[in-house]
């Protein structure tokens, strides 16, 4: 079984981030993998996507052009990028960030207002983890275990205070 | 085994000429390659090398010169653009016949281009990168772990036949993240009787030089060089070949555009249609017996390329133009889609070799 990520969003949103994640949870769980980056000029405020892999066979072309789940952090994102998911696929918005809903009826479609979310519990940065919760319980086997060792290869040593804030906030994206 | 690691490509190159005993890394910062300086900016001061920026692309590469000269392992990294700053050095550290390993992570040109993947250096590199008579080796990674075991193999080229081996990389293997093992293994290194080491009053001078201004004596050091290539291509040449037992059809491809190809290849085998890969590995010297080992069972060679078509005359020459080539390509930073390719495969499968 081969899953198609593509994940978009504002530079600054986290992003690459979310989406190392997802590839370390993948490393971890011993399947193939691939991590592509848009790169540009663009800095803060920018647009930023990555394209994630997570397969049972090796990896082909690490571009995703039409992926399995789309993860939109921002309304230009959806916008761009809501036709290109394969038919039967998942999106996953901030829906509040993204005042409209999904048009397509051949997807399924996940809002979840992350960014609100994320004020709420006093950590605004990490909206990320909260859509990406959200993501892995609808796509994926959820296990505090693998979760947590994927945090702790993104997550740098000296800042592993952070492992129970990001925590924290993916496991309220899982019981939204 | 040791554990594997998710590492971009660019990080990767450099944690593996580290373990390849690389001590002296010289550059100057151009996207898409920047993580491979920055990578040795944080390491190597830990470990008792050397990391400097230069003040230029022509001042790294001869700085690459200086160090080449005492038999030491090192390297520069650039991108396109930066690569023709390189060219001079390139040409003198092969006049002077000195190891090095240089990597190219290309991006789209020509002129300052654009900063997004491309493979349109494919001639710089492989037919000699400037001025003289020369070659390099040319590597072309399609793996973040090939990005790592092909700097180790390079180095090990590299000093073996006492020239520069390039690693011909685009800006998608550069950024991307795989996992990877840096469980490498390195040969010992060979001896290097030539390197201006000092004398200690024991041994003639070496001199380490590209001048020569007797040209029957430069001449007889080109013949020499030349037999050196002639036993590089018998030996050292690398290829990867795919679902080629019953293909009708071959692609090639290599780097990024080989695992595009891949993913047509998959859809194109799902509806019947006999199709294979042949993979470059080694650009230089090129692949030549397999393509024309190839020409005997196939009907059509299709070409996947980001450029306006470089390696297809390698084909060509290769295939002594025995069967059709096609191109499938994009350019100036865009990529090639399994749908363009899976296209080109349908018709020629339709066409089944006629022009």
């Amino acid at each position: 079984m081969t899953n198609e990520f593509l994940f978009a969003g504002f530079g600054g949103q986290g992003i690459l981030f979310a989406g190392k994640l997802l590839a370390y949870k993948g490393l971890t769980d011993g399947k193939e993998v691939s991590w592509l980056p848009s790169y540009g000029p663009e800095m803060r405020g920018g647009t930023a996507s990555c394209s994630i892999i997570l397969s049972d066979t090796p990896v082909g072309s690490p571009i995703v052009s039409n992926p399995d789940i789309l993860i939109a952090m921002n309304l230009p994102s959806l916008d761009k990028y809501e036709k290109t998911v394969k038919k039967g696929g998942m999106i996953f918005y901030d829906s509040s960030l993204i005042s409209r809903e999904v048009i397509r009826d051949d997807v399924k479609a996940f809002p979840i207002p992350a960014t609100k979310m994320a004020e709420e519990n006093g950590t605004p940065t990490l909206a990320n983890m909260i859509i990406m919760g959200k993501v892995l319980k609808e796509t994926d086997d959820f296990t505090e275990e693998s979760v947590r060792a994927a945090l702790t290869k993104v997550i740098s040593a000296k800042r592993a205070d952070m492992l129970d804030v990001n925590f924290g906030a993916i496991k309220l994206g899982y019981d939204f | 085994m040791a554990d594997k690691v998710l590492m971009k490509g660019n990080e990767a190159i450099a944690e593996a000429a580290i373990v390849a005993g690389c001590r002296h890394y010289f550059g100057y910062p151009i996207t898409p390659q920047t993580e491979i300086a920055a990578y040795m900016a944080k390491r190597m001061p830990k470990i008792g090398g050397c990391f400097l920026q230069a003040e230029s692309e022509i001042a790294a590469i001869n700085m690459v010169y200086g160090v080449a000269s005492t038999g030491l392992r090192v390297m520069t990294s650039s991108s396109s653009p930066g690569i023709s700053l390189k060219g001079e050095g390139l040409s003198y550290l092969a006049g002077a016949d000195l190891p090095s390993l240089v990597v190219n992570v290309q991006r789209g040109g020509p002129g300052l281009g654009g900063i997004q993947p491309s493979q349109s250096d494919y001639f710089q590199a492989t037919k000699g990168g400037a001025h003289g008579d020369f070659h390099m080796i040319v590597l072309a990674p399609a793996s973040v772990q090939e990005m790592a075991d092909l700097t180790v193999h390079g180095f090990d080229l590299a000093d073996k036949y006492r020239m520069t081996s390039m690693i011909l990389a685009d800006g998608t293997m550069g950024q991307m993240m795989e996992p990877v093992s840096l469980d490498l293994e390195v040969k010992p290194m060979p001896e290097k009787p030539w390197a201006t080491t000092g004398t200690k009053l024991q041994r003639k001078h070496n001199i380490t030089n590209s001048l020569s201004l007797d040209p029957e004596e430069l001449e007889m050091l080109n013949f020499k060089r030349y037999e050196r290539y002639k036993v590089i291509e018998e030996n050292e040449v690398m290829y990867e070949e795919y679902m080629m037992e019953d293909a009708e059809i071959c692609i090639a491809a290599f780097g990024i555009a080989s695992r595009v190809a891949k993913n047509a290849i998959t859809e194109a085998r799902k509806m019947g249609i006999k199709v294979g890969l042949i993979r470059p590995i080694t650009l230089w010297p090129f692949p030549t017996a397999p393509f024309k080992a190839a020409a005997d069972k196939v009907h059509t060679f299709i070409s996947v390329e980001l450029s306006m078509g470089q390696m297809i005359e390698d084909v060509r020459l290769a295939t002594e133009c025995r069967r059709p080539v096609k191109l499938v390509n994009r350019a100036g930073g865009m990529i090639p889609s399994p749908e363009q390719i899976l296209e080109a495969i349908k018709e020629a499968n339709k066409n089944g070799g006629a022009n």
